[in-house]
């Protein structure tokens, strides 16, 4: 056990003077890696901040509640608990039909349509905001209010919803398909710089075979050498990123200011960027381990 | 300690380094292994190590049939064999010192304890002096004694050597077979192959002639 950690420990010490001692190609390396992995990563908080806008400003899809023409006001008030007792349900606001006359003349321009037509042919309604743009829970809601007492038609703008739905999933499947293209890039570039490693020290892989080294024992600082360019090049693309969001986010703040708005991009949240230097350390672990074994079992060293 | 029966050894392409070899090496013994080049001596020594496996035959080796080890076991038999190549071996990207710890970071000693081994070994060579120094920086000589050190730090129970004088001038080939019959004397079985036939006369041992791959009688 105490020989494992001597070993682990030397391993470690001679991973980081070997990079130490080829700074230039170490950093080439890390920013090769860093550079693939900021672009997913860049994309992914691009998507995730156009999610947000769209989550939060007006535009929200809304559900027009027409009530039938004999409505009574009982059953306005029955339709309204009911409204307050649905959770997905953000707001609500009574629309009278008078009221609604006057706002449809203003908007066409006549100065009393209820003249022009006789009676007003408009029914009450209630406007229905949800708490979702998930198409699903909104088309599900529709229905139930369908359903209800009272309650003539309930019609949906769902197109909107549907289209913006239908664009952030298309971004989402890009950031995850880039990501796996670029994640396999990556273990291509660990497994090939571990390759030169190993065959620049073959005398050494090779002297120590015959001085009785395990696999394990030759393949361990290839493996850590791995890891830590993983990890480095993962830090590097959190660094990449985060500077580009800051930078952005002097221009972003200026136009917000122009249209009178709060709004500021958000950048990777320290959890995410954890699991990216994870994933960046695994990737190369798993580039080495390809590298150091494809070595060993593979033909002069074969003995 | 060692035995060989009936060993063949074919290589690919059908060349047949050894025939039908059988001999045994008791514990503690020194055994020069002689032979004009081709004969096989050195097929015979990456026998002993499984640095090669028979085509026939067994090779035991403290009682385990080395040819049938499986790949995870082999560095385990290597850690108990010291060895002394033809061509040295050493790295040339670390000093003295650091080529003879290797053996003890493989079996991952601490460092204390491992560094008093190095400068034992390195002192019973005559090198002590020179730990810092780069091996390209030694003599011929010089070099194969590090190459012994790094054989012996880890106080292996079999030394084999091949062809360690192969470029020393006489004087000092008989230095280093004298360093051989010393370790010998502290108990260590010695197998040693030369195509020298003087320098085997040198040291009082057991001398077995190899001819085309065939042990002579």
């Amino acid at each position: 056990m105490k020989s494992l950690i001597t070993q682990h420990r030397a391993a470690v010490v001679l991973t980081v003077n070997r990079m130490l001692s080829t700074p230039f190609a170490t950093l080439l390396t890390v920013l090769v890696i860093g550079i693939a992995l900021s672009l997913p990563l860049g994309l992914y908080l691009v998507v995730d901040n156009l999610g947000r806008i769209a989550a939060n400003t007006q535009g929200q899809p809304e559900i027009s509640v027409f009530l039938k023409d004999n409505a009574s006001a009982t059953t306005q008030h029955s339709l309204e608990t009911k409204l307050k007792a649905r959770a997905e349900i953000k707001e609500y606001r009574f629309v009278p039909r008078d009221a609604a006359l006057k706002e449809l003349s203003k908007n066409m321009g006549l100065t009393d349509a209820a003249t022009v037509l006789g009676k007003n042919p408009l029914p009450d309604a209630f406007v229905v905001t949800a708490n979702s743009v998930d198409p699903d829970i909104l088309d599900q809601l529709r229905k139930d209010m369908q359903a209800w007492p009272g309650v003539q038609t309930a019609k949906l703008d769902s197109e909107w919803a549907r289209r913006l739905n239908a664009f952030l999933r298309l971004g989402k499947d890009s950031v995850l398909l880039l990501a796996t293209l670029l994640g396999f890039a990556l273990a291509a570039v660990g497994f090939n710089t571990i390759r030169l490693q190993v065959l620049a020290q073959r005398d050494e892989v090779e002297v120590s075979r015959l001085l009785g080294a395990t696999d394990a024992f030759i393949r361990r600082p290839y493996l850590y050498l791995g890891m830590l360019q993983g990890l480095l090049g993962g830090l590097a693309a959190w660094l990449i990123v985060a500077s580009t969001f800051a930078l952005i986010n002097l221009r972003v703040a200026e136009i917000a200011n122009l249209y009178n708005l709060n709004f500021l991009l958000e950048g990777l949240p320290w959890r995410d960027g954890l699991v990216v230097l994870i994933l960046a350390g695994m990737l190369g672990w798993l580039g080495a381990y390809l590298a150091a074994n494809q070595h060993l079992r593979g033909g002069a060293a074969a003995h | 300690m060692i035995t060989f029966s009936n060993v063949t050894k074919r290589y690919r392409g059908g060349t047949e380094a050894l025939k039908e070899i059988s001999f045994s090496v008791e514990t503690g013994e020194l055994v020069v292994l002689t032979g004009p080049s081709g004969a096989g001596k050195t097929t015979l020594l990456k026998l002993i190590a499984a640095i090669e496996r028979p085509t026939q035959g067994s090779v035991l080796v403290h009682g385990q049939n080395v040819g049938k080890l499986t790949r995870g076991a082999v560095p385990y038999l290597r850690r108990n064999i010291g060895m002394v190549f033809q061509e040295g071996r050493l790295l040339f990207d670390r000093n003295v010192f650091e080529n003879v710890i290797l053996p003890l970071r493989i079996i991952g000693m601490a460092h204390k304890e491992a560094a008093k081994r190095v400068r034992a070994a390195l002192d019973k060579v005559g090198l002590l002096e020179r730990e810092k120094a780069q091996p390209i920086t030694l003599s011929g000589g010089e070099q194969q004694r590090l190459a012994i050190a790094r054989a012996i730090v880890n106080r292996p129970a079999i030394l084999i050597a091949d062809e360690p004088t192969g470029n020393l001038d006489p004087e000092y080939a008989v230095q280093l077979m004298e360093m051989f019959a010393a370790f010998n004397q502290v108990g260590v079985t010695i197998v040693i192959a030369t195509h020298d036939p003087n320098l085997a006369a040198r040291v009082t041992s057991r001398v077995l002639h190899l001819r085309g791959g065939v042990l002579q009688p």
